[in-house]
């Protein structure tokens, strides 16, 4: 998948290989976090390498709205203002607040679970208007079937989540709704903020075969937590968030959120090239990463099977 | 800065110039340090946009939309009145209380309101750039809204609520039913509150379970520039403060935010918003402090 993406990069870059125009991209994230600053980083370098460089003919600036709904739309005024040739809004109501505030300048969202959800655009094939972007539903199909290839006889999966987040709202009804197809019983567990977490990941054990956290923010923030309970109750903990198996997950299959940022990226060079963001159609970001932690499986007497380790991206010792 | 932040950034200051003269009446006319506004806030907006999905009209969502906050603010009030918890703590319990309640209005955590017909419809494409339209319809309601509480505040009734918060023993001594003020000022305050939230979720295109974090500051903030701006001892002037000072406010942010010579990031708005306030709060006294050598 990586190989495609450089490949379309590649195609790109020599398609248009003269850039001489300045151009103007504003990017905005609803708060500071290790993926949507990768997010970030990934559509800055594609713009690089797609010849658009900082300090030469690209201006790229960035705000990030604390976790304020109320400082999101006074950046997207800003933005708005400003009049640039994109604008980037990384989450849903960064996203929402961009939309609602302009018809004519070209939007590029990102890190968005349910674009149709947040009106962000009527038609994932044929958004129309101003809008387009891409979206980073987490592949729960491949989440489940990683779990069940890992451990065939599991019938429970516990899943940590904050009813707050709308992405992880999204993810846990799918994963309900998948899992029961699997005959997999879902056991939801809410924690509001990061010190509910560890109590949150207690209320599972024992009710459960496994842990599952998807790209959640605020139990991704905690994430130690919730290893701590999962080691002492001898459960294996799945993530969607690739970054959380370093921190003592077993394993996860999810984005590359710099990857996400270099494919919203590139569709920005896109609409710089002339195109029009209305014809672009949403996609779902592709190419998922497998991590694994044969470690943290060792600490729970569990042994991860070869063809997992064999086709991981990548293991951590 | 650019005319579309500028504008924006009154429009903003406008929708939260109802959260600060709702958190004027609780904190300064009735001496009820209120943190329930953090929950009335978002609540307002559930409520009108899950209603304007609905299909209700967007005023009379808007409306069903202030009474849930004056519920909001009733319930602090029992707590506070009926069952003794103190104030504060009891404001605390409602605010997140209404987190819970705000996720069963909505469902979800967040509702969109981008493609939905809100009371700012019908304004847009009557010649004027949305830009224009936002700022200017909101700023009548809040200039209506100035006017009916300072009425209010002049009435029979106000005056009893302006002296159950000036001092309690001496209003009940005068025949004054403080509990009941109490009630009515807090019901009042978070419905303003809740209209605020309304408006913002109407022209933002979205509800969200988390925009109420610092409501009550940015409320606070905007009183407190409005006080030392005006400080008169007149209510009409203390209801234009919190107008002002709530613009002044967003005015001063969207100003960290477009100004690359100061090198201001929005990471850096709420050390902003603490130097402003504290600003505020010490110049008239340093003031005061030459005055009296």
């Amino acid at each position: 998948m990586k190989l495609l993406t450089a490949a379309a990069f590649a195609a790109l870059v020599f398609a248009q290989p003269a850039l001489a125009r300045d151009v103007t991209v504003d990017v905005t994230a609803i708060v500071e976090h290790p993926a949507l600053d990768a997010v970030r980083d990934g559509v800055k370098d594609a713009l690089g390498e797609a010849g658009f460089k900082v300090g030469e003919n690209l201006t790229f600036n960035y705000e990030s709205a604390q976790g304020n709904p109320g400082t999101a739309a006074q950046i997207a005024r800003q933005f708005i203002g400003n009049g640039p040739d994109v604008i980037v809004p990384i989450s849903t109501p960064s996203a929402q607040a961009v939309v609602s505030g302009t018809r004519d300048i070209p939007v590029v969202f990102s890190a968005v679970t349910d674009p149709v959800g947040a009106q962000l655009v009527k038609d994932l094939k044929a958004p129309g208007g101003n809008v387009t972007g891409l979206s980073d539903l987490s592949p729960i199909g491949d989440h489940i079937a990683l779990i069940k290839e890992i451990l065939p006889n599991v019938k429970t999966v516990g899943v940590l989540f904050n009813p707050g987040e709308t992405n992880s709202v999204t993810l846990v009804e799918l994963l309900k709704t998948l899992g029961a197809e699997q005959g997999i019983a879902v056991v939801e567990s809410p924690a509001t903020r990061s010190s509910e977490v560890q109590n949150a990941a207690r209320a599972l054990a024992g009710r459960v075969d496994a842990i599952y956290v998807p790209t959640d923010n605020t139990i991704v923030s905690a994430l130690e937590s919730a290893v701590a309970v999962a080691v002492e109750s001898k459960l294996p903990l799945f993530t969607a968030d690739t970054d959380s198996v370093s921190r003592g997950a077993v394993a996860a299959l999810g984005f590359n959120y710099y990857d996400v940022g270099k494919q919203t990226g590139a569709i920005v060079v896109r609409i710089l090239n002339g195109e029009k963001p209305g014809d672009i159609p949403v996609n779902v970001a592709a190419g998922t990463d497998l991590v694994i932690n044969p470690g943290a499986a060792e600490k729970i007497g569990l042994e991860l099977p070869k063809a997992v380790v064999d086709r991981a991206t990548k293991v951590i010792k | 800065m650019s005319l579309i932040a500028f504008l924006g950034a009154v429009e903003l200051g406008l929708v939260f110039a109802f959260v600060a003269i709702g958190v004027y009446l609780a904190f300064r006319i009735l001496d009820f340090p209120d943190l329930t506004v953090d929950g009335s806030f978002p609540l307002g907006a559930a409520v009108a946009a899950v209603l304007i999905i609905a299909g209700w009209n967007p005023w009379l969502a808007t409306a069903v939309a202030m009474v849930a906050g004056a519920a909001a603010g009733l319930v602090t009030a029992t707590l506070n009145v009926k069952f003794r918890i103190l104030n504060l703590l009891a404001s605390i319990l409602t605010m997140i209380a209404l987190f819970s309640v705000n996720l069963r209005v909505m469902g979800r955590p967040n509702v969109a309101l981008i493609n939905q017909d809100t009371m700012l419809t019908p304004f847009y494409g009557l010649g004027l750039p949305d830009f224009y339209v936002r700022p200017l319809f909101i700023g009548v309601l809040a200039i209506l809204a100035v006017f009916l509480v300072w009425r209010f505040l002049a009435s029979d009734l106000g005056l009893a609520m302006r002296a159950t918060g000036a001092n309690p023993r001496m209003a009940r001594a005068q025949g004054v039913k403080t509990s009941l003020h109490i009630y009515l000022g807090m019901a009042l305050s978070n419905a303003l509150v809740a209209l605020g939230g309304s408006l913002f979720a109407q022209t933002n295109g979205f509800a969200d379970v988390t925009s109420g974090v610092g409501t009550i500051v940015v409320g606070l903030a905007a009183v407190i520039i409005g006080e030392t701006l005006f400080h008169s001892r007149l209510i009409i002037w203390a209801l234009i403060g919190c107008v002002v000072g709530s613009v002044l406010y967003r005015i001063a942010i969207q100003l960290a935010l477009s100004s690359d010579i100061l090198g201001l990031k929005a990471s850096d708005l709420n050390l902003v918003t603490a130097v402003l306030v504290a600003a505020a709060l010490v110049l008239p006294r340093l003031r005061r402090g030459r005055a009296a050598a």
